[in-house]
């Protein structure tokens, strides 16, 4: 390292020496060391805890490279963009040119940065690319854009370094696929670029450090070294503890209602306390909570994707002014933001992850020296052994973030496209270049076919619309997009994040509505399907506060401030985290080691050990299943501890087999930890009696046919097909001159779906759908572990009441859909009603 | 949850049990596939077949799977086959969009050609396709009037009496036990009546939606719902929605 300090006035122009001179301060080894590195043509990854100073390392190649050459003379020829940077969240892109902007305007520095997002006004869009900064702030998704216009090459071909902010949480979603085709496409427009990756600690550094160079090479000598790696350890130990009361620690949910007036007590206490909770629901049922117990009325704010941009905007200008006391925020605000003087992280809710907590405690106090504080708060008692084993793993840096998936096919259809509309194609140039991306390496030239095949015309074997086709192979034998109306509509469906449709929610007077417009205020977007449960005059919690439904007009759901404290709430069905597999596994070893149990409360202890009494608790490599009878039902419950979406996929496959079985199961409900069954006849009889075996109802093979026929008419499976039928672009979210019907133009993609199973079983979108269902919401591989592990470890207690550790998955039964073939067995109860009736 | 498809592909001959109705003193019966037979006049009744609506959205540059034709004419083969009748009428929006009929793919032609071969057969004009049918057999009205009953695409608020219509795609929630189950249906209260929609790429519109408002006298108000293979007729008062 001390070379780099010796090296300083080579590495450092003279206004940078000054300024760190002016400030008392010194460069760090790890910034001049990826300066230097950097400097010297190598790709890096720089891997650093939050308050290392990554920002500025991350630019510091760029910011010496732009001042050694100077202003550039008023005439000068066009010269195209220096730096991108990209990061995941808008508010990050708009955070950084806050904090980059002081040092160069402190130092006098001859360097332009501007942010160009979906918020940027289209004038200053279209000067930016008329006279772009040397500096340029922004997403994958504007990247994309850029990349889709006809100038991109002239726009890039200057292009020195690419700044990649808070790559772990990128490189893991589709998002991070896309990025990777746009760094792909970057390079054959500037050829000399280098990529510098910021992140946070990371289970496996060489998927990162191979995600940033490319696979392959135009003279095809094999994938380049991996990145340059330059990681940051220390900082001081995090102050963590979990909140105790005295309170009862409720046996399932998710709010912590119980806990409120101690978090409050917390605030108070501290300058400023981040409140981190999990769901958009947890967020506003909180916030509310605090306010109704906010006696010295202290500023305290909410934060969170749905709400409006602008109100976003206000609460990130007050919390870096320093003027709030607490701000209530889901995973919007998780990464990287560096505002105010944060002194407390209090965390709702267990983190489901130990990588996660890590992150979000790096959000108080950041400086890297001082320990960060951060109370943990779980919500149910399940959850109190979660936040012990998670606040275990953060004192010994386990790490459990996910890997780097294999490139999602939709996104690829999408980048297809999206090259097409940019300037015609040669198919292999374009295998060639996309192959390069590491996350689409593996991508056979069959594959890539069938994606072009379905990006002009739907792919399907029934060649009726060669037609219409949206692109077309010219004479010379490259794809061109067939007229500028497909450009349009690709630029106006881009993007990797596929929410339910949401509508408008703007607060208006009373006694305007049905005569007055749209005065009032916009509050944010609430999605479609809540809306429609409602009638006049039903209230929901939204941004804050109590609101009334008064109606639906045009896309915009008109609401009144209500005067209830008793609101119907956004049952939002994103955001919540699956139990991390890591964390999984150290709640079972807690459970299994009353050795353990001393630092849990006694309420906890006690409900343990009366489990203990009254049933068992499985050793750590077993599964237990609990039989009960109940009402006028018999329950079986399964203690998998492998996340509610892998539990819900083993639902679905456990009631196929008990039907088959004669078990007459009638639904399930499925929690982070257990998944409960109920059904007409006595499981646990027939399993003491040997009609129903364990071991086969929980053999691997159910992942075989039962999983194929369940995906058959699946509806998760549905859900992952509607958001590769929208990525793909096969339907579109926004169509041309249709803005204001466009909840009329959307087709339904269940039918879509359908009509494709029976139709065209090996269609490219159906294969798209069930690679992403098989590693995300079905959680298939994380069950097949699961199968696997607890083979011949399966063991049957059964009770005669229901148990102590059942009572939280108990309590989540409620109002869910019935699958498939449950189905006319409704009807046909609901229609004997009506012959009952008649008969009376 | 549609069924349409699967039915499409899997028709059986295995007996079905329609419900028997009056509409406006005429008997009917609600087939479980969403036809309706008149036997006295030996007429089969289906609405909403939604032609070509792949290849409309095609057009536009959304290229939906090309099967949604093939399907429902499959469905319409099997009805049809079913009763043998001597009229068929179709109820309107016979096609997704004005160019449908005239666009479409030769071997769906001749299937229809099959379909039609020694019957009568009515295609009423529907709001997506006011322009009427282009090369098929059979003749295009607005409206048909048979035997006390008037055929028409979109149900009119006056003169409902006796009026069998399409248009509003009308489906029925019946909840048990917290659970729900959402269905097409047929939705009569012995005066007139609406069709469910016949199209496999169809949506539905719930009987509670306001759309639905003013057309029946609710007291007297049966949602006849789709099942497998027979129909669930379940009083307006018992659906949830």
């Amino acid at each position: 390292m001390a070379d780099y300090q010796n090296a300083l006035p080579d590495l450092l122009p003279r206004p940078f020496l000054k300024w760190f001179g002016e400030k008392g301060w010194s460069p760090r080894a790890h910034q001049l060391e990826l300066l230097a590195r950097s400097v010297s043509g190598e790709n890096m990854l720089l891997i650093a805890p939050t308050g290392a100073g990554k920002t500025l390392a991350g630019f510091l190649p760029s910011l010496t490279d732009l001042t050694r050459r100077g202003q550039l003379p008023p005439g000068s020829p066009f010269v195209g963009v220096h730096t991108l940077y990209i990061s995941p969240l808008k508010a990050l892109a708009v955070d950084i040119e806050r904090n980059l902007m002081k040092p160069v305007s402190e130092m006098g520095l001859p360097v332009s940065i501007e942010n160009r997002t979906g918020d940027t006004p289209q004038a200053k869009r279209q000067r930016q690319k008329t006279n772009p900064p040397d500096i340029l702030l922004t997403t994958p998704e504007q990247l994309a854009l850029l990349l889709a216009n006809k100038e991109a090459e002239r726009f890039f071909k200057d292009l020195k370094y690419v700044v990649l902010d808070e790559l772990h949480s990128l490189v893991t979603s589709k998002r991070g696929h896309l990025l990777s085709l746009g760094l792909a496409r970057l390079r054959r427009h500037a050829p000399g670029l280098r990529t510098i990756g910021l992140s946070a600690t990371v289970s496996d550094p060489m998927d990162l450090r191979r995600w940033l160079v490319p696979q392959t090479t135009p003279q095809d000598d094999g994938p380049e070294a991996p990145a340059g790696l330059v990681h940051v350890t220390g900082g001081a130990a995090p102050d963590i503890t979990i909140m105790t009361t005295e309170d009862r620690i409720p046996w399932s949910g998710h709010v912590a209602t119980y806990a409120i007036p101690a978090v409050y007590e917390e605030i108070r206490k501290h300058k400023t306390t981040l409140i981190f909770v999990n769901t958009r629901f947890q967020a506003e049922l909180l916030f509310q909570e605090l306010w109704t117990i906010n006696e010295d009325n202290l500023p305290i704010a909410l934060h969170h994707g749905s709400l409006d941009a602008g109100q976003r905007r206000k609460v990130e200008a007050a919390m870096s002014a320093n003027r709030l006391r607490a701000v209530v925020a889901t995973s919007t605000l998780d990464m990287g933001l560096d505002w105010g003087d944060v002194d407390l992280v209090v965390h709702v809710g267990a983190p489901k992850g130990a990588s996660r907590l890590a992150q979000r405690i790096g959000r108080s106090n950041h400086r890297m020296d001082e320990p960060s504080k951060a109370i943990l708060v779980p919500a149910n008692r399940f959850e109190v052994m979660e936040c012990q084993a998670a606040l275990d793993a953060n004192y010994i840096g386990a790490q459990d973030t996910p890997p780097v998936g294999e490139g999602a096919l939709d996104v690829l259809a999408q980048h297809v496209l999206g090259m097409a509309c940019a300037e015609p194609f040669d198919a292999l140039e374009l295998y060639d270049e996309i192959t390069s991306a590491s996350p689409y390496s593996g991508l056979t030239w069959e594959l890539f076919e069938r994606i072009v095949d379905f990006v002009a015309t739907g792919g399907y074997a029934l060649r009726t619309y060669e037609r219409y086709a949206k692109i077309r192979k010219t004479k010379e034998g490259r794809w061109r997009v067939s007229n500028p109306q497909v450009a349009q509509q690709y630029r106006m469906n881009l993007g990797t994040i596929v929410e339910a449709t949401e509508l408008n929610v703007r607060l208006v007077k009373r006694n305007q509505l049905g005569s007055v417009g749209r005065g009032g205020m916009s509050l944010g977007k609430v999605e479609e399907y809540f809306l429609e449960q409602l009638v006049q005059g039903d209230t929901f919690l939204f941004a804050g506060k109590v609101l009334r439904f008064e109606g639906i007009r045009e896309n915009e759901c008109l609401v009144t401030n209500a005067f209830s404290l008793d609101p119907k709430i956004p049952a939002y069905a994103g955001g919540r985290f699956p139990l991390s597999t890591y964390l999984a596994d150290q709640v079972r070893a807690m459970l299994a080691d009353p050795s353990r149990w001393h630092v849990l409360p006694d309420q906890v202890r006690d409900w343990l050990a009366i489990q203990r009494d009254k049933s068992m608790l499985p050793a750590r490599d077993e599964l237990l299943i609990e039989t009960f009878p109940r009402g006028n039902r018999f329950f079986m419950v399964a203690y998998c501890f492998e996340g509610r979406l892998a539990h819900q996929t083993l639902g679905m496959l456990l009631t196929r087999r008990l039907e088959r079985a004669g078990a007459r199961p009638l639904g399930f409900v499925a929690n982070d930890y257990a998944l409960a069954i109920w059904s007409l006849n006595d499981m646990g009889g027939m399993i003491e009696s040997r009609r129903l075996s364990l071991g086969d109802l929980f053999d691997e093979d159910m992942l075989g046919d039962d999983l194929e026929a369940w995906l058959d008419e699946s509806f998760m499976l549905k859900r992952t097909f509607r958001q590769c039928a929208v990525i793909s672009g096969l339907i579109e979210r926004r169509h041309p001159g249709k803005e204001k019907t466009g909840r009329q133009v959307t087709v339904s993609t269940d039918l879509i779906y359908d009509v494709l199973r029976s139709h065209e079983p090996d269609h490219i979108l159906l294969e798209a759908t069930r690679r992403d269902a098989a590693s995300g919401l079905l959680d298939i591989g994380r069950l097949g572990a699961m199968l696997a592990r607890i083979k011949g470890h399966v063991i049957h207690r059964p009770l005669e009441r229901v148990s102590p550790l059942a009572i939280p998955v108990m309590l989540e039964i409620g109002r869910e859909p019935v699958a498939g073939e449950a189905q006319d067995y409704v009807l046909e109860e609901a229609a004997d009603d009506l012959i009952a009736e008649a008969m009376a | 949850m549609n069924y349409r498809m699967a039915l499409a592909a899997s028709q059986t001959a295995g007996p079905v049990a329609s419900a028997e109705i009056m509409i406006n003193g005429v008997a009917a019966h609600c087939d479980p596939l969403g036809a309706l037979y008149l036997p006295d006049l030996s007429c089969l009744v289906v609405s909403d077949l939604h032609l070509e609506k792949g290849a409309a959205f095609a057009r536009r540059g959304m290229m939906l799977p090309p099967y949604d034709t093939l399907a429902t004419l499959n469905l319409l083969s099997a009805v049809i086959a079913r009763y043998d009748p001597k009229t068929v009428i179709s109820l309107g929006d016979n096609f997704h969009d004005r160019r449908g009929s005239e666009l479409m793919p030769a071997a769906f032609r001749e299937t229809i050609g099959v379909l039609a071969r020694g019957r009568d057969w009515i295609w009423i004009n529907g709001n997506h396709d006011p322009d009427g049918i282009f090369d098929l057999p059979g003749q295009s009205l607005d409206e048909l009037l048979l035997s006390g009953l008037v055929f028409r695409h979109e149900p009119s608020l006056i003169a409902g009496r006796g009026e069998v219509a399409g248009h509003l795609h009308p489906s029925a929630t019946v909840a048990r036990r917290g659970k729900y189950v959402r269905r097409a249906c047929f939705a009569t209260d012995g005066a007139r009546l609406v069709m469910p929609a016949f199209g496999v790429l169809t949506g539905g519109l719930d009987l509670k939606h306001r759309a639905m408002h003013g057309l029946f006298d609710h007291a007297a108000l049966i949602a006849h719902l789709l099942g497998r293979d027979r129909i669930y007729s379940v009083r307006f008062g018992n659906l949830i929605g």
